[in-house]
Protein backbone atom coordinates (compact mmCIF):
# COMPACT_ATOMS: atom_id res chain seq x y z
CA UNK A 1 0.00 0.00 0.00
CA UNK A 2 0.94 3.70 -0.75
CA UNK A 3 2.09 5.72 2.46
CA UNK A 4 -0.24 7.44 3.60
CA UNK A 5 -0.42 11.13 3.15
CA UNK A 6 -1.09 14.22 5.67
CA UNK A 7 -4.10 16.24 4.82
CA UNK A 8 -5.51 19.42 6.26
CA UNK A 9 -8.73 20.44 5.09
CA UNK A 10 -10.99 23.21 6.02
CA UNK A 11 -14.55 22.25 5.68
CA UNK A 12 -17.79 24.37 6.83
CA UNK A 13 -14.85 26.57 8.57
CA UNK A 14 -13.35 23.70 10.71
CA UNK A 15 -9.96 22.64 10.09
CA UNK A 16 -9.43 18.79 9.51
CA UNK A 17 -6.38 17.19 9.93
CA UNK A 18 -5.95 13.53 8.89
CA UNK A 19 -4.28 11.07 7.14
CA UNK A 20 -4.78 9.33 3.78
CA UNK A 21 -4.39 7.19 0.91
CA UNK A 22 -3.34 9.30 -2.00
CA UNK A 23 -5.92 7.52 -3.88
CA UNK A 24 -9.03 8.67 -1.52
CA UNK A 25 -11.20 10.32 -3.48
CA UNK A 26 -12.68 14.12 -1.86
CA UNK A 27 -15.90 12.65 -1.92
CA UNK A 28 -15.69 9.63 -0.15
CA UNK A 29 -13.09 11.72 2.58
CA UNK A 30 -16.17 13.93 3.09
CA UNK A 31 -18.74 10.95 3.11
CA UNK A 32 -16.67 8.33 4.95
CA UNK A 33 -14.48 9.71 6.82
CA UNK A 34 -15.83 12.79 8.05
CA UNK A 35 -19.42 11.60 7.82
CA UNK A 36 -20.60 14.80 6.07
CA UNK A 37 -23.24 12.92 3.65
CA UNK A 38 -24.82 15.71 2.35
CA UNK A 39 -22.81 15.54 -0.23
CA UNK A 40 -24.61 12.85 -3.00
CA UNK A 41 -22.21 10.80 -5.23
CA UNK A 42 -24.02 9.28 -8.66
CA UNK A 43 -21.96 8.93 -12.05
CA UNK A 44 -18.76 9.27 -10.33
CA UNK A 45 -17.53 10.31 -13.47
CA UNK A 46 -17.86 14.04 -13.44
CA UNK A 47 -21.22 13.90 -15.58
CA UNK A 48 -23.85 14.17 -12.52
CA UNK A 49 -23.57 17.49 -10.67
CA UNK A 50 -24.59 15.44 -7.81
CA UNK A 51 -20.98 15.85 -5.63
CA UNK A 52 -20.86 19.51 -6.17
CA UNK A 53 -18.83 21.20 -3.51
CA UNK A 54 -17.38 24.85 -3.20
CA UNK A 55 -13.15 24.32 -3.29
CA UNK A 56 -12.16 27.76 -2.49
CA UNK A 57 -15.30 29.52 -3.47
CA UNK A 58 -15.48 27.47 -6.91
CA UNK A 59 -17.94 24.83 -8.16
CA UNK A 60 -16.23 21.61 -8.70
CA UNK A 61 -16.84 17.93 -8.90
CA UNK A 62 -16.03 16.38 -5.18
CA UNK A 63 -15.74 12.68 -7.19
CA UNK A 64 -12.99 13.68 -9.48
CA UNK A 65 -10.56 15.03 -6.91
CA UNK A 66 -8.08 13.56 -4.24
CA UNK A 67 -8.77 14.47 -1.21
CA UNK A 68 -4.82 15.37 -1.16
CA UNK A 69 -5.12 18.08 -3.78
CA UNK A 70 -7.03 19.47 -1.64
CA UNK A 71 -4.87 19.91 1.11
CA UNK A 72 -4.34 23.49 2.54
CA UNK A 73 -7.72 24.70 0.70
CA UNK A 74 -11.06 25.50 1.91
CA UNK A 75 -14.56 23.37 1.49
CA UNK A 76 -17.96 23.67 1.83
CA UNK A 77 -20.65 21.88 1.77
CA UNK A 78 -24.31 21.59 1.72
CA UNK A 79 -24.09 21.10 5.14
CA UNK A 80 -22.39 24.47 5.50
CA UNK A 81 -25.04 26.38 3.40
CA UNK A 82 -27.02 27.78 6.20
CA UNK A 83 -24.27 29.16 7.91
CA UNK A 84 -23.58 31.69 5.04
CA UNK A 85 -26.73 33.61 6.30
CA UNK A 86 -27.08 34.69 9.98
CA UNK A 87 -29.46 33.36 12.68
CA UNK A 88 -31.55 29.90 12.37
CA UNK A 89 -33.07 30.28 8.93
CA UNK A 90 -32.18 28.11 6.09
CA UNK A 91 -30.06 30.01 3.14
CA UNK A 92 -32.60 31.57 0.65
CA UNK A 93 -31.81 28.79 -1.85
CA UNK A 94 -32.46 26.20 0.48
CA UNK A 95 -35.69 28.45 1.07
CA UNK A 96 -36.60 28.64 -2.18
CA UNK A 97 -36.54 25.28 -3.39
CA UNK A 98 -38.63 24.15 -0.45
CA UNK A 99 -40.92 26.96 -1.47
CA UNK A 100 -41.41 26.16 -5.35
CA UNK A 101 -41.50 22.27 -4.84
CA UNK A 102 -37.76 22.37 -6.57
CA UNK A 103 -36.75 18.89 -5.29
CA UNK A 104 -38.61 15.46 -5.42
CA UNK A 105 -36.40 13.01 -4.50
CA UNK A 106 -33.81 15.10 -3.50
CA UNK A 107 -30.54 13.35 -4.24
CA UNK A 108 -29.36 15.79 -6.92
CA UNK A 109 -30.11 19.00 -4.80
CA UNK A 110 -27.29 19.42 -3.27
CA UNK A 111 -24.97 19.75 -6.10
CA UNK A 112 -27.37 21.85 -7.31
CA UNK A 113 -27.30 24.30 -4.47
CA UNK A 114 -23.66 24.64 -4.54
CA UNK A 115 -23.80 24.94 -8.12
CA UNK A 116 -25.86 27.92 -7.57
CA UNK A 117 -24.41 29.77 -4.75
CA UNK A 118 -21.01 30.76 -7.16
CA UNK A 119 -23.36 31.20 -9.75
CA UNK A 120 -25.80 34.04 -8.07
CA UNK A 121 -23.06 36.05 -7.06
CA UNK A 122 -21.33 36.18 -10.08
CA UNK A 123 -25.07 36.88 -11.63
CA UNK A 124 -27.28 38.24 -9.30
CA UNK A 125 -29.62 38.86 -11.81
CA UNK A 126 -30.19 35.61 -14.11
CA UNK A 127 -31.81 34.58 -17.28
CA UNK A 128 -34.08 31.94 -17.81
CA UNK A 129 -31.86 30.99 -20.48
CA UNK A 130 -28.51 31.71 -17.84
CA UNK A 131 -30.05 29.92 -15.18
CA UNK A 132 -30.71 26.71 -17.44
CA UNK A 133 -27.09 27.13 -18.79
CA UNK A 134 -25.71 27.66 -15.36
CA UNK A 135 -27.57 24.12 -14.29
CA UNK A 136 -26.59 22.20 -17.65
CA UNK A 137 -23.78 20.06 -15.38
CA UNK A 138 -26.46 18.85 -12.76
CA UNK A 139 -28.99 16.30 -13.70
CA UNK A 140 -32.09 15.76 -12.12
CA UNK A 141 -34.15 12.96 -13.03
CA UNK A 142 -37.65 13.89 -10.88
CA UNK A 143 -38.66 17.39 -11.30
CA UNK A 144 -38.43 18.32 -15.41
CA UNK A 145 -36.00 21.15 -14.01
CA UNK A 146 -39.35 23.50 -14.14
CA UNK A 147 -39.35 23.89 -10.32
CA UNK A 148 -35.77 24.32 -9.91
CA UNK A 149 -35.69 27.57 -12.37
CA UNK A 150 -38.41 28.95 -10.43
CA UNK A 151 -36.27 28.12 -7.20
CA UNK A 152 -33.06 30.20 -8.73
CA UNK A 153 -35.51 33.27 -9.50
CA UNK A 154 -37.04 33.03 -6.10
CA UNK A 155 -33.85 33.30 -4.55
CA UNK A 156 -32.14 35.44 -6.76
CA UNK A 157 -35.13 38.24 -5.61
CA UNK A 158 -34.83 37.00 -2.41
CA UNK A 159 -30.81 37.16 -2.23
CA UNK A 160 -31.05 41.01 -3.76
CA UNK A 161 -33.30 42.24 -1.07
CA UNK A 162 -31.55 40.83 1.56
CA UNK A 163 -28.02 42.82 -0.31
CA UNK A 164 -29.98 45.96 0.33
CA UNK B 1 -16.29 4.45 -4.36
CA UNK B 2 -12.93 3.34 -3.77
CA UNK B 3 -10.23 3.35 -6.55
CA UNK B 4 -9.23 -0.25 -6.43
CA UNK B 5 -5.47 0.30 -7.67
CA UNK B 6 -2.60 1.91 -5.36
CA UNK B 7 -0.51 4.93 -6.33
CA UNK B 8 2.46 7.06 -5.00
CA UNK B 9 1.62 10.69 -4.87
CA UNK B 10 3.65 13.45 -5.36
CA UNK B 11 4.14 16.87 -5.46
CA UNK B 12 7.11 18.80 -6.98
CA UNK B 13 7.74 22.31 -6.81
CA UNK B 14 10.13 22.56 -9.68
CA UNK B 15 9.50 21.30 -13.98
CA UNK B 16 12.92 19.55 -13.23
CA UNK B 17 12.03 17.81 -10.13
CA UNK B 18 8.47 16.59 -12.15
CA UNK B 19 10.08 15.43 -14.91
CA UNK B 20 12.65 13.62 -12.78
CA UNK B 21 9.78 11.82 -11.45
CA UNK B 22 7.98 10.84 -14.74
CA UNK B 23 11.55 10.06 -16.00
CA UNK B 24 11.70 7.38 -13.12
CA UNK B 25 8.19 5.93 -13.26
CA UNK B 26 8.32 5.92 -17.42
CA UNK B 27 4.95 4.78 -18.31
CA UNK B 28 3.39 4.23 -14.97
CA UNK B 29 3.81 8.18 -14.11
CA UNK B 30 0.71 10.18 -14.82
CA UNK B 31 0.91 14.42 -14.81
CA UNK B 32 -2.06 15.40 -12.69
CA UNK B 33 -3.18 18.75 -13.39
CA UNK B 34 -7.18 19.24 -13.18
CA UNK B 35 -7.57 15.32 -13.17
CA UNK B 36 -10.92 15.42 -15.05
CA UNK B 37 -9.84 12.93 -17.56
CA UNK B 38 -7.37 10.99 -14.99
CA UNK B 39 -9.29 10.20 -12.03
CA UNK B 40 -12.50 9.09 -14.04
CA UNK B 41 -9.95 6.61 -16.18
CA UNK B 42 -8.00 5.54 -12.79
CA UNK B 43 -11.37 4.86 -11.35
CA UNK B 44 -12.40 2.16 -14.20
CA UNK B 45 -9.30 0.94 -14.31
CA UNK B 46 -8.45 2.04 -17.95
CA UNK B 47 -5.20 3.17 -17.14
CA UNK B 48 -2.63 1.58 -14.50
CA UNK B 49 -0.43 4.30 -12.58
CA UNK B 50 2.12 3.46 -10.55
CA UNK B 51 2.92 7.06 -9.65
CA UNK B 52 0.66 10.86 -9.81
CA UNK B 53 2.62 13.75 -10.57
CA UNK B 54 0.85 16.10 -9.65
CA UNK B 55 2.05 19.72 -11.50
CA UNK B 56 -0.18 22.12 -9.33
CA UNK B 57 2.59 23.21 -7.28
CA UNK B 58 4.94 24.26 -9.78
CA UNK B 59 4.46 28.19 -9.98
CA UNK B 60 6.43 28.52 -13.30
CA UNK B 61 3.92 26.19 -15.16
CA UNK B 62 1.93 30.01 -14.73
CA UNK B 63 -1.49 30.36 -16.04
CA UNK B 64 -2.13 32.25 -19.19
CA UNK B 65 0.35 35.40 -20.31
CA UNK B 66 0.44 37.47 -23.76
CA UNK B 67 3.66 39.36 -24.81
CA UNK B 68 4.56 40.83 -28.34
CA UNK B 69 1.63 39.08 -29.87
CA UNK B 70 2.12 35.54 -28.42
CA UNK B 71 -0.35 33.88 -25.97
CA UNK B 72 1.02 31.64 -23.90
CA UNK B 73 -1.33 28.97 -22.57
CA UNK B 74 0.24 27.41 -19.22
CA UNK B 75 -0.02 23.80 -17.94
CA UNK B 76 -2.31 24.92 -15.04
CA UNK B 77 -4.72 27.53 -16.77
CA UNK B 78 -8.28 25.99 -16.69
CA UNK B 79 -11.34 26.80 -18.94
CA UNK B 80 -12.73 29.02 -17.13
CA UNK B 81 -8.94 31.07 -16.97
CA UNK B 82 -9.68 31.15 -20.70
CA UNK B 83 -13.08 32.17 -20.55
CA UNK B 84 -12.40 35.37 -17.53
CA UNK B 85 -9.48 36.47 -19.43
CA UNK B 86 -9.48 39.77 -21.21
CA UNK B 87 -7.13 39.53 -23.54
CA UNK B 88 -7.83 36.53 -24.86
CA UNK B 89 -11.73 37.39 -25.20
CA UNK B 90 -10.36 40.25 -27.18
CA UNK B 91 -7.21 39.07 -29.74
CA UNK B 92 -7.94 35.54 -29.74
CA UNK B 93 -11.75 34.79 -29.59
CA UNK B 94 -11.53 31.63 -30.95
CA UNK B 95 -9.93 30.94 -28.04
CA UNK B 96 -12.53 32.21 -26.05
CA UNK B 97 -15.52 30.66 -27.75
CA UNK B 98 -14.57 27.50 -27.63
CA UNK B 99 -14.50 26.91 -23.87
CA UNK B 100 -17.86 28.07 -23.47
CA UNK B 101 -18.89 24.81 -24.96
CA UNK B 102 -16.79 22.81 -22.80
CA UNK B 103 -18.75 20.42 -20.43
CA UNK B 104 -20.58 22.56 -17.16
CA UNK B 105 -19.02 25.04 -15.15
CA UNK B 106 -17.99 22.51 -12.41
CA UNK B 107 -15.73 20.83 -14.88
CA UNK B 108 -14.49 23.92 -16.41
CA UNK B 109 -13.19 24.91 -13.32
CA UNK B 110 -10.55 22.17 -13.08
CA UNK B 111 -10.30 21.03 -16.70
CA UNK B 112 -7.27 22.27 -18.70
CA UNK B 113 -6.61 23.05 -22.20
CA UNK B 114 -3.11 21.32 -21.70
CA UNK B 115 -4.73 18.63 -20.38
CA UNK B 116 -6.92 18.12 -23.13
CA UNK B 117 -4.63 17.89 -26.11
CA UNK B 118 -2.79 16.00 -23.66
CA UNK B 119 -5.28 13.42 -22.92
CA UNK B 120 -5.99 13.47 -26.74
CA UNK B 121 -9.67 12.21 -27.24
CA UNK B 122 -10.62 12.63 -31.06
CA UNK B 123 -13.37 14.29 -29.70
CA UNK B 124 -11.20 16.94 -27.85
CA UNK B 125 -11.90 20.69 -28.48
CA UNK B 126 -8.76 22.27 -27.56
CA UNK B 127 -7.33 20.56 -30.83
CA UNK B 128 -8.76 22.03 -33.01
CA UNK B 129 -8.71 25.38 -32.13
CA UNK B 130 -4.91 25.32 -31.82
CA UNK B 131 -4.81 24.14 -35.24
CA UNK B 132 -6.13 27.00 -37.21
CA UNK B 133 -4.02 28.89 -34.95
CA UNK B 134 -0.93 26.78 -35.78
CA UNK B 135 -0.03 27.00 -31.89
CA UNK B 136 2.96 25.05 -30.44
CA UNK B 137 2.93 22.79 -27.71
CA UNK B 138 6.15 23.32 -25.59
CA UNK B 139 7.66 20.52 -23.82
CA UNK B 140 10.56 20.07 -21.42
CA UNK B 141 11.86 16.42 -20.73
CA UNK B 142 15.30 14.64 -19.90
CA UNK B 143 16.43 15.64 -23.46
CA UNK B 144 15.88 19.49 -22.89
CA UNK B 145 12.94 21.83 -24.14
CA UNK B 146 11.55 21.40 -27.75
CA UNK B 147 8.57 23.04 -28.72
CA UNK B 148 6.50 21.11 -31.57
CA UNK B 149 3.82 22.06 -34.22
CA UNK B 150 0.55 21.34 -33.00
CA UNK B 151 0.15 20.01 -36.64
CA UNK B 152 2.50 16.86 -35.28
CA UNK B 153 1.19 16.48 -31.56
CA UNK B 154 -1.82 14.48 -32.13
CA UNK B 155 -0.82 10.42 -33.36
CA UNK B 156 -4.06 8.96 -32.96
CA UNK B 157 -6.78 8.51 -30.34
CA UNK B 158 -5.20 9.41 -27.02
CA UNK B 159 -2.13 9.33 -28.74
CA UNK B 160 0.70 12.15 -28.87
CA UNK B 161 4.01 12.57 -29.33
CA UNK B 162 5.36 13.00 -25.80
CA UNK B 163 7.92 11.01 -25.15
CA UNK B 164 8.85 9.43 -22.07
CA UNK B 165 9.52 11.48 -19.36
CA UNK B 166 8.40 14.13 -20.84
CA UNK B 167 6.16 17.57 -19.14
CA UNK B 168 4.17 19.46 -21.45
CA UNK B 169 4.71 23.43 -19.76
CA UNK B 170 2.26 25.06 -21.96
CA UNK B 171 1.01 26.10 -25.32
CA UNK B 172 1.98 28.87 -27.76
CA UNK B 173 -0.56 31.00 -29.73
CA UNK B 174 0.69 33.67 -32.07
CA UNK B 175 -1.82 36.13 -32.91
CA UNK B 176 -2.52 36.41 -36.49
CA UNK B 177 -0.52 39.42 -38.17
CA UNK B 178 -3.92 40.25 -40.23
CA UNK B 179 -7.14 41.33 -39.56
CA UNK B 180 -9.14 38.00 -38.90
CA UNK B 181 -12.28 36.23 -37.47
CA UNK B 182 -13.42 33.18 -36.18
CA UNK B 183 -15.63 30.85 -35.51
CA UNK B 184 -16.31 27.62 -33.27
CA UNK B 185 -18.78 25.28 -34.45
CA UNK B 186 -19.66 22.42 -32.01
CA UNK B 187 -22.43 19.87 -32.65
CA UNK B 188 -23.78 18.15 -29.48
CA UNK B 189 -26.50 16.98 -28.34
CA UNK B 190 -27.75 19.52 -26.06
CA UNK B 191 -26.33 22.80 -24.36
CA UNK B 192 -24.24 21.07 -21.49
CA UNK B 193 -22.32 18.26 -20.05
CA UNK B 194 -21.77 16.84 -23.63
CA UNK B 195 -18.84 15.65 -25.76
CA UNK B 196 -18.47 16.85 -29.70
CA UNK B 197 -20.65 14.78 -31.80
CA UNK B 198 -18.63 17.20 -34.61
CA UNK B 199 -16.85 20.05 -34.29
CA UNK B 200 -15.73 22.83 -37.24
CA UNK B 201 -13.62 25.66 -36.54
CA UNK B 202 -12.48 28.71 -38.79
CA UNK B 203 -10.31 31.20 -39.00
CA UNK B 204 -10.76 33.78 -41.62
CA UNK B 205 -7.88 36.16 -42.69
CA UNK B 206 -7.66 39.40 -44.72
CA UNK B 207 -6.84 38.62 -48.37
CA UNK B 208 -9.27 35.48 -48.58
CA UNK B 209 -7.10 33.60 -46.27
CA UNK B 210 -9.13 30.71 -44.74
CA UNK B 211 -8.04 28.25 -42.43
CA UNK B 212 -10.39 25.27 -41.42
CA UNK B 213 -10.20 22.39 -39.50
CA UNK B 214 -12.61 19.28 -37.88
CA UNK B 215 -12.65 17.69 -34.55
CA UNK B 216 -14.78 14.69 -33.59
CA UNK B 217 -14.61 13.14 -37.48
CA UNK B 218 -11.47 11.73 -37.45
CA UNK B 219 -9.01 9.71 -35.22
CA UNK B 220 -7.41 13.37 -34.23
CA UNK B 221 -7.85 16.48 -34.92
CA UNK B 222 -7.46 17.32 -38.49
CA UNK B 223 -7.08 20.41 -40.88
CA UNK B 224 -8.97 20.65 -43.88
CA UNK B 225 -6.20 21.51 -45.94
CA UNK B 226 -7.95 20.36 -49.34
CA UNK B 227 -10.71 22.91 -48.30
CA UNK B 228 -8.47 25.55 -47.84
CA UNK B 229 -7.20 25.09 -50.77
CA UNK B 230 -9.59 25.84 -52.81
CA UNK B 231 -10.71 28.97 -50.63
CA UNK B 232 -8.02 30.36 -50.89
CA UNK B 233 -7.54 33.07 -52.61
CA UNK B 234 -11.36 33.90 -53.39
CA UNK B 235 -14.39 35.84 -51.94
CA UNK B 236 -16.69 33.20 -50.46
CA UNK B 237 -19.53 33.03 -52.86
CA UNK B 238 -22.36 30.63 -52.85
CA UNK B 239 -21.07 28.42 -55.75
CA UNK B 240 -17.49 28.63 -53.92
CA UNK B 241 -19.12 26.83 -50.76
CA UNK B 242 -20.81 24.34 -52.64
CA UNK B 243 -18.05 23.49 -53.98
CA UNK B 244 -16.54 23.51 -50.43
CA UNK B 245 -18.90 21.40 -49.21
CA UNK B 246 -18.54 18.83 -51.48
CA UNK B 247 -14.86 18.44 -50.81
CA UNK B 248 -16.16 17.24 -46.88
CA UNK B 249 -16.35 13.92 -47.32
CA UNK B 250 -12.57 13.63 -48.25
CA UNK B 251 -11.25 15.32 -45.31
CA UNK B 252 -13.33 13.27 -42.81
CA UNK B 253 -13.64 10.20 -41.85
CA UNK B 254 -16.43 9.87 -39.05
CA UNK B 255 -17.47 6.88 -37.10
CA UNK B 256 -20.54 5.56 -35.49
CA UNK B 257 -20.76 5.33 -32.20
CA UNK B 258 -22.59 6.47 -29.04
CA UNK B 259 -23.37 10.04 -29.59
CA UNK B 260 -23.84 10.07 -33.67
CA UNK B 261 -23.76 8.06 -36.62
CA UNK B 262 -21.27 8.36 -39.28
CA UNK B 263 -23.99 9.70 -41.57
CA UNK B 264 -24.80 12.39 -39.16
CA UNK B 265 -21.45 13.70 -38.46
CA UNK B 266 -20.91 13.76 -42.34
CA UNK B 267 -24.07 15.48 -42.94
CA UNK B 268 -23.52 18.22 -40.04
CA UNK B 269 -20.16 19.01 -40.68
CA UNK B 270 -21.05 20.10 -44.22
CA UNK B 271 -24.11 22.82 -43.00
CA UNK B 272 -21.58 23.31 -39.84
CA UNK B 273 -18.26 24.13 -42.79
CA UNK B 274 -21.06 26.87 -44.55
CA UNK B 275 -22.43 28.66 -41.32
CA UNK B 276 -18.83 28.60 -39.70
CA UNK B 277 -17.43 30.08 -42.85
CA UNK B 278 -20.17 32.76 -43.30
CA UNK B 279 -19.96 33.53 -39.53
CA UNK B 280 -16.12 33.34 -39.62
CA UNK B 281 -15.94 36.11 -42.72
CA UNK B 282 -18.77 38.33 -40.91
CA UNK B 283 -17.00 38.79 -37.84
CA UNK B 284 -13.59 39.47 -39.87
CA UNK B 285 -15.75 42.61 -41.50
CA UNK B 286 -17.31 43.70 -37.97
CA UNK B 287 -20.65 42.32 -38.00
CA UNK B 288 -22.00 38.80 -38.07
CA UNK B 289 -23.57 36.88 -34.68
CA UNK B 290 -21.21 37.70 -31.28
CA UNK B 291 -18.49 35.65 -30.11
CA UNK B 292 -20.42 32.88 -27.82
CA UNK B 293 -23.40 33.18 -30.11
CA UNK B 294 -23.42 29.36 -31.11
CA UNK B 295 -24.18 29.37 -34.36
CA UNK B 296 -26.10 25.74 -34.83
Amino acid sequence: MADLVAVSITVNGKLYEKAVEPRLLLSDFLRHELRLTGTHVGCEHGVCGACTILLDGKAVRSCLIFTIQATGQEILTIEGLADLVEGPAWHPLQEAFRETHGLQCGFCTPGFLMTLIPFLEENPDPTEEEIREALSGNLCRCTGYQNIVKAVRMAATALKEGAK
Amino acid sequence: MIIVQDFEYFKPESIEEAVGLLSKYGDGGRVLAGGTDLVSLLADGAVQAEALVDIKGISALGDIAFENGVLTIGSLATFSDLIASDVVKSEFPLTWEMPLTVASVGIRNRATPVGNICSAVPCCDTGPILLVYDAEVLVTGPGGDRSVPIADWFVGPRQTVRGPGELVTGVRVTKPGKKHGGCFVKLRRYKGEDLAQASVSVLALEGNEYRISFGSVAPKPIRGTRIEALLNGYDLTDKLLKKAVDLVDGEISPITDIRATAEYRSHMCKVMLKRGLRAAVDRMNGGGPAYGTEVI
